[in-house]
């Protein structure tokens, strides 16, 4: 039924019902706004926090444009990756980048990566989870302090 | 133990958590400040340019499974490529204490919100209550 409604507006018909179309648009417009402006703020964090925009970017995809969560984890890559590019680059620049420390970091970090890509996609569970919200907020807890 | 394997087993774990879609730079950051004492913004830049080939092979994989939906990534993209190296450019010269405060706060908000949508599924895709009406005489 739905199908046949989106034809038949989407063909030279639809002037038989502007309200409609117009209404459409409406909502076009405000998600296109809103996705601006949650990519001014993600870019922001991003960049300011040197990470973390990808936990922002997943919500803001299921929230406004309501992609499923598998997509919505995929498309946030494609966002972040080239924000962290960018970012990283500036900051390589200004000579924040110390080998010593980020040499074996990264190796560790992207060999984790891809192992936890692969081997523990099923690992979603929900105490898993509370526990590492644990963690993060014990963490900043002691950052402030 | 050196040093050197120290930072490869926080990256590690960082990374595991990170691949697994739990955000693995938010933890690795405050770990290796915490532990070793690593200064913030070093810690970040680490993170930042770990995530690149990292993210570019996972891409690569979610692109060919095509899970990236393109059309989204744009208006996303463009407006938060502007603000990203403006706040780089601002985070690269403020005093490293102050920016590891306001991480620690970052990190807060972040656990409560994470906690919160987990809990009362805060950020789910809300079903569209509003649905056009669809006027009864389009029917085949």
């Amino acid at each position: 039924m739905k199908k046949v409604y989106t034809d038949y507006i989407g063909k030279e018909n639809c002037c038989y019902f502007p309200e409609l179309v117009k209404t459409d648009r409406i909502k076009n417009l405000k998600k296109f706004f809103q996705l601006v402006f949650a990519g001014l703020f993600i870019g922001a964090v991003n960049g300011f926090f040197g990470g973390g925009g990808g936990m922002l970017v997943v919500p803001a995809l299921t929230v406004i444009i309501g992609l499923e969560e598998k997509k919505a984890h995929a498309t946030a890559i494609a966002v972040i990756l080239p924000l962290c590019l960018v970012s990283g680059i500036v900051y390589c620049l200004k000579g924040a980048f110390d080998f010593k420390v980020g040499g074996p970091s990264s190796l560790g970090i992207i060999i984790g990566g891809i192992a936890g890509a692969l081997l523990l996609k099923n690992l979603s569970n929900n105490f898993l989870k509370l526990i590492f919200y644990g963690i993060m907020f014990a963490a900043g807890v002691k950052m402030i302090l | 133990m050196s040093e050197g394997w120290l930072y490869f087993a926080i990256g590690l774990t960082g990374g595991i958590l990170g691949g697994m879609g739990m955000g693995g730079g938010t933890l690795f950051i405050p770990l290796i400040t915490i532990f070793m004492n690593v200064e913030q913004i070093t810690a970040q830049a680490v993170n930042l340019i770990a995530f690149v080939p990292m993210a570019l092979v996972t891409l690569i994989i979610h692109i060919k499974n095509k899970l990236v939906d393109f059309n989204s990534v744009w208006y996303l993209l463009l407006p938060s490529l502007i603000t990203t190296i403006l706040t780089s450019f601002y985070a690269v010269d403020l005093k490293s204490e102050i920016l590891k405060k306001s991480f620690g706060v970052f990190l807060i908000l972040i656990a409560v919100a994470m906690f919160v949508s987990e809990g009362f599924g805060f950020f789910k895709n809300k079903k569209e209550k509003k649905q056009l009406k669809i006027p009864k005489d389009i029917k085949q």
